[in-house]
């Protein structure tokens, strides 16, 4: 198990009004993980961006930040990936859309595309801010899959960085799994202890991969574990917001088919309502 | 969770109360079969034949607890059209066909199928199956019998009727339109009489009775001839060799015709509808708390539908006011469910000629009454106090069952409803974004309290409600739940009225059911079950007080106690005690309270049954919270009543040197020895030398009432000294 740092941090910049904001957290975020920022404007390069661009970031110069213009012309999609493989960039930040009027956030078009085709991990963020709001709690996956005990030591090695103290490991149990089902007391009486049984067993697993994590990373971290019997993808999402978490982190689906997107089903949920930041880890 | 019992013990030690039970229920499915078979156009001994297989079937392979099955009052209108235009044979093919798919239903797990409907649509259906019943037997209870095609002009000759009726020349009629109209009363006016003796046989039964022995008279008393029409007798009720000798293969010719599969569609739809609404409501009633296993009772149904078909009975679906007598008397299991339908095989084998000496007129004014229940302006009023918008639902799917038929009725009931939901939240992307998302989550908070917390996310509505359900179904009662909505734009008033059963259920089996985040969601009327969005529509109702409620402020006064006069839907220091164990608490209003004591005393109303054996009753009761525990037992007047009950497995529990007390007063508990010994000298002289009162323990509190209706304010007095010096007694006793 070796652990992926985050050396090198991609944000798409367009000059919209929430430009402050959106560089404001890619530098922060740049700042935290001591790496370095690559802001790639899908356009026509020209002196007066530039200046906008250098002036807003002036502020984190004393931070020592490393930071780097990318112009390209193009469909933005292709531009952008093509630019965080250039690079080698470990994290591409992507911004939300919010729902009119009401408090709600899905991730637009452009950016679903490049999350559904980014060799590297994603972050999306549903409120930019230029302000800092801390990041207290961090909900992450522990679903039973290969890629999990990486993201669990990502997801504390994240929690470090950004010096949270809570970790929440969330254990999604298909409800298949239960194989009786409820009709009456008796049988509700043999769902009751399977599924007692299941949570254990699943608690154990995670517990398990918990151990494995260095000390310097798991240290001041307060840990827990919910198992929770619901739909693979969404019902961590649904979790995470009403734990009202600051960031959730999950893995990379495995593989998407055009039938993934018709039924939705795992990262689909979570895309098409953002419950908080989420971080997904390739 | 319960633990695991000595089932055939028992079974066997309750055998005799649910033989008792399963008796009277008998008496209402004898007169209730036979009308609601002639209701549907079938010969009078299909209901029967149905009540009897169903039973037979169901208590042995269904899945439910107390519950009794027979043919039911909604699938009237269904049958009716059914046999008249599929012919009384086809009809019954299209029974054994609806049975299947019934125990398909029942296989593939649908018992959630009634969850899909609103609350509203499926009301205006039964109130148009109401409707249906009524307009077509008022005719006959009036002895004028008229053909017509359309429901609805039944309805509107009403009134020609009831004036050719007043009008009658002929002995005959008069004396059969007299015979329904003297049944009617008695079906109207049996539950405001609380007469023990009177109360032993149901109503129903008093009217073939009292019919029975009219036509006896005549021919025994007076030697002359039943003056009631020929016309209006029943006709055709064979003796059970005939019944066997009539067994005859069904014809499958021309199912393939549209109105054979419409026929068969509506009746499962209607079956089951009406068989999970019931198992529903009875579960609620059931003393011993246990669920009901729905799906593996729609098997049992089905399979019984289809024997019933084969059989010449009708549909068998779980009935409600029938279960509710079951209840009331004493059932435990299903076993009481097979003895209703073995003691309809002894009426039929012998009293089978005594049944053709019921006037028609009698047996419609029962059904006339049934459909008077089901379409009883309650319903409307109702529906209007949870909002405007289920009016217009309920009369949608009214008038479209009446005018066109069932199917289609429910249809634009959910259709109305969606599109009425879809006007309230000015957004119709609501719903079609969110329906297919898997919106609920539950889990078990990781911490001390275990409490199971579930979020809802966008709308919950008919449309979503079964995924609610579903959670909410893995949860055992006694635990805590929280429900958290304040993640809904939109909830809906079929999911609050589900919501406050599930409240009900839990209450009533030690657990707690909350809900929260309906704060931010307005409704548009005070009633609990109105749909919740964001809105506001301040509302406030200033009521006045009756001369009862000033004579009790007065009264308060007086004594230094405080009065309430405010309903208390949820009085939830009521739920152990063993006499609400079968009824239902609808309030508590007009508390008067003793500022520093633990005794209150209030104005209570509560239901006993349910649809048509149902009886409101309000009472004045006596709350003492002894702040100690003491053993369980219930204690009341000897009668005969109680005799009768000792043979159906009751004990009576002697006190020792007491031959008085034990001679008047009637002992019941389960822990007899700590009853014996709670029962001292001091007690026991007390009970002997006081007015009779119904008390009742519940191990740490008591309850105490006198006859079942309200108290006068000199009553009140009376019960509040009683309940002091009692009070009084058992503090220095112990």
């Amino acid at each position: 198990m070796s652990l992926k740092h985050f050396d090198s941090i991609g944000i798409g910049v367009a000059f919209s009004p929430n430009l402050k904001a959106n560089l404001f957290e890619a530098a922060r975020l740049s700042v935290f993980f001591k790496a370095k920022l690559f802001l790639i404007h899908v356009g026509e390069a020209s002196e007066e961006k530039a200046k906008t661009l250098h002036s807003t970031l002036k502020i984190f110069e004393k931070d020592n930040i490393d930071y780097e213009l990318v112009f390209k012309t193009g469909n933005p999609v292709d531009v952008i990936l093509s630019i965080s493989e250039e690079n080698n960039i470990d994290l591409l930040i992507l911004g939300a859309v919010q729902r009119e009027r009401i408090l709600k956030y899905y991730v637009g078009s452009i950016a679903r595309k490049i999350t559904r085709q980014a060799k590297c991990s994603v972050l999306l963020l549903i409120k930019p801010s230029i302000d800092r709001i801390p990041c207290d709690h961090i909900v992450v996956n522990g679903l039973k899959d290969p890629k999990t005990e990486q993201t669990i030591l990502s997801a504390f090695y994240v929690a470090k960085k950004l010096k949270a103290n809570t970790v929440t490991i969330v254990e999604e149990i298909n409800q298949d799994e239960v194989s009786v089902k409820v009709n009456d007391d008796k049988s509700l009486r043999k769902v009751t202890i399977l599924k007692e049984r299941i949570e254990h067993r699943e608690n154990s697993r995670v517990k398990d991969v918990i151990s494995h994590i260095p000390e310097k990373y798991a240290k001041d971290i307060a840990i827990k574990l919910q198992p929770i019997f619901g739909k693979k993808g969404y019902s961590i999402g649904h979790y995470a917001q009403i734990s009202r978490a600051d960031l959730l982190i999950m893995n990379a689906p495995s593989k998407m088919t055009f039938w993934d997107r018709l039924f939705p089903h795992d990262i689909e949920h979570i895309l098409t309502e953002l419950p908080t930041d989420v971080l997904i880890l390739q | 969770m319960i633990p695991k019992k000595n089932n055939t013990k028992d079974f066997i030690k309750c055998l005799p109360k649910n033989i008792f039970s399963g008796f009277v229920v008998s008496l209402i499915a004898l007169p209730l079969g036979l009308g609601l078979a002639m209701a549907s156009d079938a010969p009078p001994i299909a209901g029967i034949i149905a009540a009897i297989v169903g039973g037979i079937v169901v208590s042995i392979l269904g899945g439910s607890h107390v519950t009794i099955v027979g043919p039911g009052n909604g699938l009237v209108g269904v049958l009716l059209v059914a046999v008249s235009s599929l012919g009384l044979e086809s009809a019954y093919v299209a029974i054994m066909c609806s049975g299947v798919l019934l125990l398909l239903l029942g296989f593939f797990r649908m018992g959630t199928l009634a969850d899909f409907f609103p609350s509203s649509a499926i009301q205006g259906m039964l109130a148009a199956i109401g409707l249906i019943i009524l307009g077509k037997q008022f005719h006959i209870m009036l002895a004028h019998k008229i053909k017509r095609n359309d429901t609805i002009d039944y309805l509107i000759e009403i009134p020609y009727t009831i004036n050719d009726a007043i009008h009658y020349g002929n002995k005959g009629l008069i004396f059969a339109a007299l015979a329904g109209i003297i049944s009617l009363s008695i079906m109207l006016f049996y539950s405001k009489i609380r007469n023990k003796y009177l109360q032993l046989i149901p109503a129903p039964m008093w009217i073939v009775i009292l019919s029975i022995g009219f036509s006896y008279y005549f021919e025994f008393g007076l030697h002359e001839a039943n003056p009631i029409a020929k016309e209006y007798m029943i006709s055709g009720v064979p003796a059970i060799q005939q019944i066997i000798a009539d067994l005859s293969f069904p014809s499958f010719n021309g199912i393939w015709s549209f109105s054979f599969l419409g026929s068969v569609l509506a009746l499962t739809l209607i079956s089951s509808i009406e068989t999970l609404l019931s198992i529903k409501a009875v579960d609620k009633l059931d003393p011993e708390k246990r669920r009901s296993n729905v799906n593996r009772d729609l098997k049992a149904l089905g399979l019984a539908t289809v024997g019933s078909g084969l059989l010449g009975g009708l549909n068998v679906v779980t009935v409600i006011a029938r279960s509710s007598v079951n209840v009331n008397n004493g059932a435990t299991n299903r076993s009481s469910n097979f003895f209703h339908a073995l003691f309809l095989v002894i009426f039929i084998v012998f009293f089978s000629t005594q049944l053709t000496r019921i006037p028609l007129p009698a047996l419609m004014a029962i059904l006339v009454y049934t459909g008077y229940k089901l379409a009883s302006p309650d319903i409307i009023t109702k529906m209007f106090s949870i909002g405007k918008e289920q009016l217009f639902i309920f009369f949608i799917t009214l008038l479209v069952t009446l005018k066109i038929g069932l199917i289609t009725g429910i249809l634009a009931g959910v259709i109305a409803t969606l599109i009425i939901h879809i006007i309230i939240n000015k957004s119709a992307g609501l719903f079609l974004r969110n329906v297919l998302k898997p919106n609920v989550l539950m889990f078990k908070e990781y911490d001390d309290t275990h409490t199971f917390y579930v979020s809802v996310k966008h709308f919950c509505s008919f449309l979503n409600y079964f995924r609610l359900k579903k959670q909410l179904d893995t949860v055992p009662e006694d635990q805590d739940v929280i429900v958290d909505f304040s993640l809904c734009e939109f909830v809906d008033d079929t999911v609050m009225e589900n919501i406050h059963n599930y409240q009900e259920l839990f209450a009533k089996r030690g657990g707690h059911f909350d809900v929260i985040g309906l704060d931010k969601l307005d409704t548009a009327s005070e009633h609990p079950f109105a749909l919740r969005r964001i809105l506001t529509v301040p509302k406030i109702i200033k009521k006045n007080l009756t001369r009862r409620q000033t004579s009790m402020e007065v009264l308060a006064e007086d004594y230094n106690l405080t009065y309430n006069s405010k309903k208390d839907k949820a009085p939830s220091f009521l739920n152990n005690f063993l006499f609400f164990n079968t009824k239902k608490i609808n309030h508590i209003y007009n508390e008067l309270s003793h500022k520093n004591s633990d005794i209150s005393l209030f104005d209570i109303e509560f239901s006993e049954g349910e649809f048509i054996a149902k009886e409101v009753i309000r009472t004045t009761m006596l709350h003492i919270d002894l702040k100690q525990s003491i053993p369980e037992f219930t204690l009341d007047r000897e009668g005969f009543l109680e005799k009768v009950y000792a043979f159906a497995g009751f004990k009576d529990i002697p006190i020792e040197n007491h031959s008085d007390f034990s001679n008047r007063f009637y002992l019941l508990g389960e822990n007899e020895t700590g009853i014996a010994k709670f029962f001292n000298d001091d007690i026991t002289r007390f009970f002997e030398s006081n007015p009779y009162y119904h008390v009742e323990s519940n191990g740490n509190a008591l309850l105490i009432f006198g006859r079942e209706r309200l108290a006068s304010v000199k009553e009140i007095k009376a019960l509040f000294d009683f309940g002091k010096r009692l009070n009084e007694v058992i503090k220095t006793s112990l």
